[in-house]
């Protein structure tokens, strides 16, 4: 019984998602009839220069959050090991509530400091630039990595500081003992057995901005995400347009995560 | 430069960028919001600087938001452990080892996959041309689901099970079988092994998959917005509408406060009861 139940849950998880890509194959425009197999709204979807625009948008807010908070992470991973323990409280509060904020908070959170910021800096830059046309900050793109980084930082860190956490001392000793420099030790011991950590943790918060809405709708300014796109579209209307969308989405989730999770699952190399 | 100076240089330059990043973007726009909620509303929308808590006073005005999330929120969550448990015991006790990795990757996919293409998936599903017109076809009476409190509901199960599913999972996996099987040498029936041991073991689990799944549930704003068709207005909801629309940021900021003091009200009891209840105190959160 238990076993039909836990099988009946994984049904109602995978369902719909199987509906929308069964659906952005359908020929017709509603799910209560499926007309036939057609990639029309796959070809309407990928001609839409705002989408396209909106993907791109996407694409570099996404691969730039992830990309710094890999970085930032994996560094700060590696300094909370060397920490004293009242450094680390402070972090792992801190981190902690990067992660368990609604994204909704952080958003106006963002946006608040972000155009009180702004307010103070942009004529201070007005009244010291020598040209005619000083630069003026605003929300943007930077806004949006800014705010999905947060999250993302703490993500790539809880990571990196597991697989550190599972690290044999050993060798790590074994090389020092050899007289090999604390960088060389790194660079040749401790990086390759945390590199499919911090990949993951790359793919992961790639994943979680792509896919991000709320934080980006409170802080994009005039720019549109991929999700923001899609939102509007939705309350414009159900088209089977955005079934196509929605199937590319998840394809290139799914693709994301499951590398992340092959790459956490990977046994440690015997060998450095 | 002596070794032990040194070696504190390196560990705060390594830890400098996360500290900076998390001062602007995390510390920074708190405090912001807290100055926000004591301020008022300047005539044209935004923020006039005031000191006064009649932004807190005027917190009833969005007492129907309030009400519904906290009524919807914590019953989405309930309903996510029930169903939640058995399929987490299922995967930790029941499976082979060689299939657990599979299906538990199965589970994680839903929940990093985006949450606004699964949730049109069921406005797709629960709206007039799904359910509705399947059901009409077979001859039944005409039936409306979508912006329903149902529909709601059934969204945050759909959206936030994964994430309850997990750490009950991992609190059960870690579980020390030999438990189980002297309570069963002990004379123990199964359903008493059950409630004596297995529960109460995986109770830092289920506390841990119960108020993460809640905090983020009272911030949630596209399950109510895309299936509750403004019909059932959310904290999220009345957060969206102050800060985009109606321009009261003051007001906006208060109700932001007020959320995140319950967050961390739940958190803080969430913690007591764990720790009565099971003696235990360190909870991972994934």
């Amino acid at each position: 019984m238990m076993r039909a139940f836990v099988v009946a849950v994984y049904g109602f998880l995978y369902l719909p998602i199987v509906l929308v890509v069964v659906f952005s194959f359908n020929a017709g425009r509603h799910a209560s009839d499926f007309t036939g197999f057609s990639v029309q709204w796959y070809g309407r979807a990928l001609s839409n220069t705002f989408l396209m625009e909106a993907l791109t948008n996407s694409l570099i807010v996404a691969t730039t959050s992830a990309a710094l908070a890999s970085l930032c992470g994996t560094a700060a991973a590696i300094g909370l090991g060397r920490a004293g323990p009242r450094t680390r409280a402070v972090f792992d509060a801190l981190f902690g509530a990067a992660i368990v904020v609604p994204g909704v908070v952080i958003g106006i959170a963002t946006l608040v400091a972000l155009v009180q910021l702004f307010g103070i800096v942009n004529p201070a830059i007005a009244v010291l630039w020598p040209g005619d046309a000083p630069p003026r900050l605003s929300l943007g793109y930077g806004s949006i990595i800014a705010a999905h980084g947060l999250f993302s930082t703490a993500l790539v860190t809880m990571i990196v500081r597991a697989r550190l956490g599972a690290l044999g001392r050993d060798m790590v000793e074994a090389s020092s003992d050899l007289y090999a420099s604390p960088f060389t030790t790194f660079r040749s011991i401790v990086l390759p057995q945390i590199l499919p950590a911090i990949l993951a943790g790359f793919l992961l918060a790639f994943t979680f901005s792509f896919d991000d809405f709320i934080i980006a709708f409170f802080v994009a300014g005039s720019q549109t995400t991929l999700p923001m796109y899609v939102f509007a579209s939705i309350r414009r209307g159900v088209t089977p347009e955005i079934n196509a969308i929605g199937a590319l989405v998840l394809a290139a989730s799914i693709v994301l995560i499951v590398a992340a999770q092959l790459l956490l699952r990977r046994r440690r190399p015997t060998s450095p | 430069m002596s070794g032990a100076a040194r070696k504190r240089l390196v560990t705060a330059l390594l830890l400098a960028p996360a500290a900076v990043w998390l001062f602007l973007f995390l510390v920074l726009p708190f405090v912001a919001i807290v100055v926000f909620s004591l301020g008022e509303r300047a005539p044209a929308g935004g923020y006039q600087p005031a000191l006064t808590l009649a932004q807190y006073a005027n917190l009833p005005a969005r007492a129907t938001a309030f009400w519904n999330t906290l009524l919807l929120a914590p019953a989405g969550a309930l309903a996510c452990l029930l169903i939640a448990y058995p399929v987490a015991y299922y995967l930790a006790l029941k499976v082979l080892p060689q299939r657990r990795l599979l299906l538990v990757a199965l589970i994680v996919i839903p929940f990093w996959t985006s949450l606004l293409i699964r949730t049109y998936a069921w406005m797709y599903i629960l709206g007039g041309r799904g359910i509705p017109a399947w059901l009409e076809m077979i001859g039944l009476p005409e039936l409306r689901l979508i912006n329903t409190p149902g529909a709601v509901l059934l969204g945050i199960v759909y959206g936030y099970l994964p994430l309850m599913i997990l750490p009950i999972y991992i609190s059960l996996e870690r579980l020390d079988r030999r438990l189980l099987e002297a309570s069963a040498d002990l004379g123990a029936t199964p359903f008493s092994t059950f409630f004596g041991v297995t529960l109460r073991l995986s109770l830092p689990g289920m506390m841990t998959g119960f108020s993460l799944v809640l905090i983020l549930l009272l911030g949630e704003y596209l399950i109510p917005t895309l299936l509750g068709g403004g019909k059932v207005f959310f904290i999220g909801n009345a957060l969206v509408d102050l800060f985009l629309q109606s321009r009261n940021w003051p007001f906006g900021s208060a109700i932001a406060v007020a959320l995140v003091a319950i967050a961390v009200a739940l958190l803080l009891a969430a913690n007591r009861i764990t720790a009565r209840l099971s003696g235990a105190r360190q909870v991972d959160l994934l």
